[in-house]
């Protein structure tokens, strides 16, 4: 078991290895589908984004409403090859890490492989389960999307396994 | 003729929305515990045991087993002499936006698929159909769409074998691979017409997952488990044995000139509850 902090600096992702158990601490900003589509356009049109990019996390995951009293409701990941199209000019505007569920594209791959980024895997349909990692949590972009916004989560030792480590190797293809 | 009011529709509806998206079918729950035991995989068990742990945890604390809390699926079982005081739909509907608004569940329903829009809880998905006698049958299904973008329709020729038929379902398993949450329950429906196969499939995943009623589907049904345990897909798609907790098989009479099959694969989150009136 690893264990790894936000700011995510260069070196500290260049020794993780594909398979290898992580616990991360730090923020990480959640982004689906909407999201991805309006981060996309701004970047292609040279806008001010959001949230800064350089050395961001990025969760594919839309929460539930937090229920009173909770910090979240159930937040587990969602299928990360919806926002393949989007991630590769992402990874180049400074992303270097993204945390979601099941494969990749080709161009992804190559993406993060040239960026030096890496992709985790997180225990995938267990939303509650994942609530309890989280520490904070704070809408900071697009809140007319509602689920879909981006929230800025607090984790600490949040359980992840690399899916695809900075050289391009892919947990599914060593099975 | 027995009378149900359209309140009372709507506030059973409620109820079942957060019973379902909350507390883990006991039958799935089950299953998992048994896959658990069997896998030898020591990461998919420590996953396994993860998924356990999760819908522990949502019951105990009232939280969505998963975020996405699906787009609500209601089946309706309407007795003929029950008379429906109101409107049914919208009594459906009133009672999915209650129970989602109550359960702190997601509006995850977009009111138009191409311009999209605001993110609602409703409409419901509503399938009603007619039966003997005065009871009224409510099934809610919220189905993830992680899951349900992994469907698939075949119009095989009717000469087809079980082979070919098989071959095409194990496929759809592989194709939904790691992407939409394995364990899975493969729901089949086989028979009828297009649209009747694929409501056939999805109304599959609604029968407890140890029931076989089907004498001659239940050999295919577990030879087609057998098979599909053996993709090494496993939980998370991370490798093990544990692919499908369980396939379950609806039939139907269909055409001489043909033989439609579609998959509906759930993901180990297979949530419904229901209460007959």
């Amino acid at each position: 078991m690893k264990i790894i902090k936000t700011p995510l600096k260069k070196k500290d992702i260049s020794r993780l290895k594909t398979g290898d158990e992580i616990l991360l601490s730090g923020f990480i900003y959640t982004a689906r589908d909407q999201a991805h589509k309006r981060l996309y356009e701004a970047l292609k049109q040279g806008k001010n984004l959001p949230f800064d990019l350089q050395g961001a996390v990025i969760y594919y995951c839309g929460p539930t409403k937090t229920p009173k009293g909770k910090i979240i409701g159930s937040c587990g990941p969602t299928t990360s090859s919806r926002m393949d199209e989007f991630t590769p000019l992402l990874l180049r505007a400074g992303v270097r890490a993204m945390i979601g569920k099941g494969g990749r594209s080709k161009e992804v791959i190559g993406a993060i492989k040239k960026y030096k980024a890496v992709y985790f895997l997180t225990y995938s349909g267990c939303g509650a389960l994942l609530s309890k990692y989280i520490k904070d949590n704070r809408c900071v972009a697009y809140k007319d999307l509602g689920p879909e916004a981006i929230y800025r989560l607090e984790v600490e030792d949040f359980p992840l396994i690399v899916g695809i480590d900075t050289n391009g190797r892919c947990v599914y293809k060593i099975l | 003729m027995r009378s149900i009011s359209a309140n009372t529709i709507s506030s059973v509806v409620m109820r079942l929305c957060k019973e379902a998206n909350l507390y883990l079918r006991n039958d799935v729950l089950s299953a998992l515990k048994y896959a658990y035991l069997k896998e030898t995989n020591k990461r998919a068990k420590a996953i396994l045991m993860a998924i356990i742990e999760n819908a522990r945890i949502a019951r105990l604390e009232e939280l969505a087993i998963c975020q996405d809390t699906g787009m609500p699926v209601v089946f309706v079982e309407i007795g003929q002499q029950v008379r429906i005081k109101g409107d049914l739909k919208s009594a459906i509907n009133k009672g999915v936006k209650a129970g989602y608004q109550k359960g702190n569940l997601r509006n995850s329903v977009v009111t138009d698929p191409l311009s999209r829009g605001a993110s609602k809880y409703i409409p419901a998905v509503i399938h009603i159909d007619f039966v003997k006698g005065d009871k009224l049958k409510l099934t809610v299904l919220p189905k993830g769409f992680g899951c349900e973008n992994k469907s698939s329709l075949k119009m095989f020729k009717p000469t087809a074998g079980w082979f070919e038929i098989k071959k095409f379902i194990i496929q759809t398993v592989k194709d939904a691979g790691a992407d939409a949450c394995p364990p899975y329950i493969v729901g089949v429906g086989i028979g009828g017409t297009a649209d009747y196969a694929t409501f056939l499939a999805k109304k599959a995943l609604l029968r407890k997952l140890n029931a076989k009623p089907y004498t001659l589907y239940a050999k295919l049904e577990s030879n087609l488990l057998k098979e599909i345990n053996k993709l090494n897909i496993g939980p998370m798609g991370l490798g093990g044995r544990t692919t499908a907790l369980a396939v379950n098989i609806e039939a139907y009479p269909t055409h001489i000139a043909g033989l439609p099959v579609a998959v509906n694969i759930s993901c180990h989150a297979l949530r419904s509850a229901a209460l007959v009136l």
